[in-house]
This record gives structure tokens, C-alpha cells and sequence, in this order.
């Protein structure tokens, strides 16, 4: 299993067109990836399906926000590698 | 043979079968189900199905609608597509042993209030396309008709409660030769569309135009606002003999539709069109319009999550102005406010949306609307001859205003290197009472003014346009309505300035005599009513309508002027019978 914590810089978070282009990013690896942050209120961990469009939407994940990518398969260091680059680049948007 | 009155929508006659345009409600009863695996089987089938669905409507939208229209089953997609939500259906089938259909619906009812939940707007939007996919599966499930309109394989009339944008976008607008709907009114999406399309629509017709079955004849009389139902042999003959006698006078005025409106003694009158697309353009130089007197900017941020990126309206307004050339083209900033459903922007909801902060308000305290519009506009405008005109304007200070955020774009792209358009004209919409009434103020800080009589009215009879129980009120014919015209043309003209209309008005043959008497120099209206305004002109002495107008302003109802005009002008009388 491999994973990296990134910090989420773009201005809508990952929402929005953000949200899909990292959904439909993640679909290509057969790695199982899991997404994670803390509630910054409650600092609770909330963890998503990297895969899903829903799960990715409902974790809230505002700018300034870290974000942790889990990825466990045969890809999984790719996976993890490209992920955490599209949330660095902000999404190749601002 | 019975007869309904409801409101003019959209001009013209029409003799066809109804088609109801019903939307079914999707019934899922809790069932229990032993074989589970059928079930996840079936689900399966239907997603594909709808996904199928999904992809060819995202096709036909990329071609037909904005890319706007397009991105939305784009998201469809990918909610479908969903491994969580699949998860979750499937799940549900297996533990609680239920159908298919009612996890599905669950599923997508619990997701949809998760989103509804998050207090977002954006959210809320998603909230709602969840629902529209878990809907779509559903309805492949109880085989329900995919859309409303994809059993309508005959020319028909389309009557249905009222339509909204989505609705429209999947009609095969080839098979409609009506509209007619039992709610809305003159300015609804109905209406716009169907003058567009030049395809006569009656609005607020009222309940009883919804219990004709699919298939029965009807007549729809769209100059009048009548609706026929179950109508004798007699009458179809005698509507036959009239659109007849309608599309001969449209051919004639047709040959004529690409010659100037050259009055009898002279005057060179203007004849725009008002569009809110390419297609709108395209329509508007095959009728013959010189130009485009109202470019509706709203197409780009309705159904859609995010605001339009200034590249984005820079391409849209540039595809648009390329089709004109080097002829005029009035674009009107975004004119929105909490009536209309653009989630993204964060309206809150007021009270009074018409009288609320809308239009050009909203603009002023939202730099983040506004700008990247005014700036794609000047780009787009770089050797073609566009004009910018500001809604809603209600005291001079506000035009001041505006012109500031222009030129701070202006300096903005000039200090990027970018080009933009210099020297454009820029006007203002006259459409609140205030503005007409210090028209001679507000004349002296804008290059020209155009009419809108649809809030015009609304605003000066105090008559909601939407509300069918008042729309006898809300008629540009009053008077009050057109004396304040007459003070608008006046307080520009004594300032050097031209003054257009964009209203409804302005595409009226009835009143076509009395504008031009009142000195109107630009009429814009639906691309259709074009080659006939301009063979009106054509006909008639712009002196001599001065003295029918200055009669008309005399007189005291709708009726009695519409009467009055044609009494004078015998051959619009026969037009518009």
C-alpha cells in the first residue's frame, strides 16, 4: 500500500469540475484508492472511494484543506503518484 | 366546438392534433423479492440502457444547445457511473431482498438529500441531477416513455402545463406546428421559443386545454390568444382559407425581406432582430434583419453548475458577431435575478424578484459576474460593430457606474496586451418608469436607449407579465404605456441620441404605425416577424403617422387604439385578422 498527503490550493476545492477530473483520473488505475481529510471543525476523519463522484463530492474538501490518497493494488504507486500531481498542479486550472 | 381565451404568445394560426406533453409520475411500491440476483441483473440492463440514453441526448445537445446545455448529461454520466451509488443499490437489493426499482429510487433519494443537505448550492444542483438519473433508471425499470415528447411522431401541437428549457431541448422541433400551454404567459420560455421558431403559441390557457386527449383536433389562433377545441368542419375550413391567406402575404413579404424599410416619403427605418443563440442569427439573416437589436446573454448561464469563464463568452459572442459582419449588434449584459434558477451564483431568493436587486444591480455589487463578460465582449468586439447595452437602469448614477467597471476592463486587457474594441457605443435599457421619466438625464450619459415595453408595462400598470389574472393589464397599448414611449423618443432625440425597441412591442404590426409616428429609429424583434414589420414600413408615410400617434395618445383603452390603427391603416387590419 502506498500513500502521500497533499495540500488541496486550487479555489473551489475539490468540487465542481475539480471534483470529476480527479474522479475520472482515479478510474484508471485497478488499484483500490481511497481519499481522506480531517473535518476541520470536528477534526473527525472522513474517507471517500477515490472512484466515486459522490463520495468525493461529500467529503467537502475546501482550498487549504490536506488531503490523503491510500492507494492499495498493482498500480498503486502510480496511482498515488499521479493523483497527488493533478492536486498539486490545481487541477491544470488558476 | 368550444372556445378559450388565453394570451398571444406567438403569432400566427395553426390546425393540428394535440399532443399532450404529460409528465408521468413514477410509482415504486416496496416489494419483496427472492431471486436478488435478477434483480441486480435487471439493474444492470437498465443503467446501460440509460446510460446509451444519456450519451446520445449528450450528442444531440452538443449540436442543438449551448455546450452549457451539454455538460450537464455530461454529469449525468458520471453519477451513473458511480461505484458508491452502485454499491449502495446493489447492496440494498441483497439484504433487504427488495427490487430493484424501489433501491434505486432509496438509494438515489438518500444521496440526493446527503447533497440537499450540504447547505450548498452547488450541492443542491447535484442534489437535483441525481435525482434526474435515479428518475431515468426508474423509468427504464416500469417502462415508462423515456421523455414525454418520444412517442410524438406526427406534425402536433404541443399542449402541455408549461415547458422549461429541458423539456424543449429533446422535442423534435420539426413535428411542432403549436404550442399551447395552460400556464406562462407572453414572455415565458414557451413563447420565446416558439417566436423564434415563428410557431404560433397561446400561453395561460387555462386548465381545460389539458384534459384533450392526445390525437383530437384544435384550433390555435396565436395573434388572438385563442384556443378552439373539438372545432366544426366549418370553422377548420374557415382557419384553412386564413393561413392560407397568411402564408401568401408571408411569401410576398418575404421577396421583399432583404430590401431596406424605406417609408413612402423617405425615412430609413432600422430592422433588427432579438436572438439569444447562433441559431437566433442565422434565422435573423435569412429574414432580412439589418443587425441584432437585442443579443440575450442569459443562454450562457442558465443550466449549467459554474459561471461561464470569459474565454468561453468570448467565443459565444464572437461566433455571433461573425455571422453580422460589419452590421450592428446590441449585446445586453446578464439580466437575471432570484426568479431565475442559477444555483451557482448564490441568489438569494427575495420577496420580489422583479422588483428586486436583478439585471444590472446585481452586476454592480457582483465584479465577479460582470467583469469577465464586459471583457469578453470588448475582445469579441475587435473590428465588428458591436454596441453594449446595460438592463434595468433606474437613475443615472447606475450608468455612470457601469461605464466605470467597462473601462476598468478596457485598461485591464490594455495592460495585458490583449485587444479590445474601442469607441463602441453603449446604451441602456429603458424599462423602469424612472428611467423613462428622467429619459432627458439619462440621455446625455449613453450613446442611444432601446424600449423594453415587456417591463415597461409590467412596471408601469403594476401587472405581474407572468400572472395570467392581471394580463389584461399588462398591454404595451395602454396609454400610460405610450405616452412614457413618447417621452423616451423625445428626451433622446433632443440630445442627438437614437432610440430602439426590443419589446414585444416593437414586432406588433398594430403598432408599427404608431412607433413610427412617435419617431422610433430601431425595431428589434423574433427573426419571423421581421420581412413583415419591414413591408408594414414599406407602406406607410412616416409623417402622416405622426398625426394617427398623436390621436392614439388621446384615446384611453388597448382596444380602442388597436381599433383606431385599423381603421386607419385598412391593410394591417387584414394582415393581422
Amino acid at each position: 500500500m502506498k500513500e502521500t498527503t497533499v495540500m488541496v490550493n486550487n479555489k473551489v476545492g475539490l468540487h465542481a469540475r475539480p471534483a470529476s477530473l480527479f474522479v475520472q483520473a482515479a478510474a484508471k488505475y485497478s488499484s483500490n484508492i481511497q481519499v481522506s481529510c480531517k473535518d476541520p471543525d470536528t477534526k473527525e476523519l472522513r474517507e471517500a472511494n477515490a472512484k466515486s463522484i459522490l463520495g468525493v463530492l461529500t467529503l467537502g474538501v475546501f482550498q487549504g484543506m490536506d488531503i490523503t490518497i491510500k492507494a492499495d493494488g498493482e498500480d498503486e504507486a502510480q496511482a498515488v503518484e499521479v493523483l497527488a500531481e493533478l492536486v498539486k498542479n490545481n487541477f491544470g486550472e488558476d | 366546438m368550444k372556445t378559450l381565451s388565453g394570451i398571444p404568445a406567438s403569432r400566427g394560426i395553426c390546425i393540428g392534433p394535440v399532443f399532450q406533453f404529460l409528465r408521468q409520475e413514477l410509482i415504486v411500491a416496496e416489494c419483496k423479492v427472492d431471486d436478488s440476483q435478477k434483480e441486480i441483473k435487471r439493474l444492470e440492463e437498465a443503467i446501460q440502457i440509460a446510460k446509451d440514453q444519456i450519451s446520445s441526448i449528450y450528442e444531440k445537445a452538443l449540436t442543438e444547445a449551448s455546450k452549457a446545455d451539454a455538460e450537464i448529461f455530461q454529469a449525468h454520466l458520471m453519477i451513473l457511473e458511480d461505484p458508491e451509488l452502485l454499491s449502495e443499490v446493489k447492496k440494498k437489493i441483497e439484504t433487504e431482498h427488495c427490487s430493484a426499482d424501489f433501491a434505486m429510487k432509496e438509494t438515489a433519494q438518500t444521496f440526493s438529500n446527503m447533497m440537499a443537505a450540504m447547505a450548498d448550492e452547488y450541492f443542491a444542483a447535484r442534489a437535483t441531477d441525481i435525482m434526474d438519473v435515479g428518475n431515468r433508471v426508474l423509468r427504464i425499470l416500469l417502462g415508462v416513455a423515456e421523455s414525454p415528447t418520444a412517442s410524438l411522431k406526427a406534425p402536433s401541437i404541443i399542449v402541455a402545463d408549461d415547458l422549461t428549457p429541458s423539456d424543449t431541448v429533446l422535442l423534435d422541433k420539426s413535428l411542432v406546428v403549436g404550442f399551447c400551454t395552460a400556464r406562462g404567459s407572453a414572455t415565458s420560455h414557451t413563447a420565446i421559443l416558439a417566436r423564434g421558431l415563428g410557431i404560433p403559441a397561446v400561453s395561460g390557457a387555462g386548465d381545460e386545454v389539458l384534459a384533450q386527449t392526445t390525437g383530437s383536433t384544435m384550433i390555435l389562433d396565436g395573434t388572438k390568444g385563442q384556443v378552439i377545441l373539438s372545432p366544426t368542419e366549418n370553422a377548420i375550413q374557415d382557419y384553412e382559407k386564413r393561413i392560407e391567406t397568411a402564408k401568401t402575404m408571408r411569401d410576398a413579404s418575404m421577396k421583399h425581406a432583404h430590401e431596406a424599410a424605406l417609408t413612402l416619403d423617405g425615412r430609413q427605418v432600422e430592422v433588427v432582430a432579438n436572438i439569444g443563440n447562433v441559431e437566433g442569427a442565422h434565422s435573423s439573416v435569412q429574414n432580412g434583419a439589418e443587425g441584432v437589436g437585442l443579443l440575450r446573454t442569459e443562454f450562457l448561464y442558465l443550466e449549467r453548475s459554474t459561471l461561464p469563464t470569459e474565454e468561453e463568452q468570448y467565443q459565444a459572442y464572437r461566433a455571433i458577431l461573425d455571422v453580422f459582419g460589419q452590421m450592428p449588434v446590441v449585446l445586453r449584459t446578464l439580466d437575471v435575478g432570484g426568479d431565475k434558477e442559477i444555483p451557482y451564483m448564490g441568489l438569494e431568493a427575495e420577496s420580489n424578484s422583479f422588483l428586486g436587486q436583478r439585471a444590472l444591480r446585481l452586476c454592480l455589487v457582483r465584479p465577479d459576474i460582470f467583469k469577465p463578460q464586459l471583457r469578453a465582449a470588448l475582445r469579441a468586439g475587435v473590428d465588428r460593430n458591436l454596441k453594449i447595452m446595460f438592463p434595468m437602469v433606474a437613475t443615472a448614477s447606475e450608468v455612470r457606474d457601469a461605464r466605470k467597471v467597462l473601462e476598468e476592463c478596457r485598461a485591464e486587457l490594455r495592460a495585458e496586451g490583449k485587444p479590445c474594441a474601442e469607441n463602441i457605443e453603449i446604451g441602456i435599457m429603458v424599462e423602469i418608469p424612472s428611467a423613462a421619466v428622467v429619459a432627458d438625464q439619462l440621455a446625455k450619459e449613453v450613446d442611444f436607449f432601446s424600449i423594453g415595453t415587456n417591463d415597461l408595462c409590467q412596471y408601469t400598470m403594476a401587472a405581474d407579465r407572468t400572472n395570467p389574472k392581471v394580463a389584461s393589464l399588462s398591454n404595451a397599448f395602454y396609454p400610460a404605456v405610450l405616452r412614457l414611449i413618447k417621452m423616451i423618443i423625445d428626451a433622446a432625440h433632443a440630445e442627438d441620441k437614437w432610440v430602439g425597441m426590443c419589446g414585444e412591442l416593437a414586432g406588433e404590426p398594430l403598432a408599427t404605425p404608431i412607433l413610427l409616428g412617435l419617431g422610433l429609429d430601431e425595431f428589434s424583434m423574433s427573426p419571423p416577424m421581421v420581412p413583415t414589420v419591414k413591408q408594414i414600413l414599406r407602406s406607410l408615410n412616416a409623417e402622416e403617422m405622426k398625426a394617427l400617434a398623436d390621436k392614439v395618445l388621446q384615446l384611453e383603452t388597448p382596444q380602442e387604439i388597436q381599433e383606431f390603427v385599423k381603421e386607419q391603416v385598412p391593410f394591417i387590419a387584414e394582415l393581422v385578422s
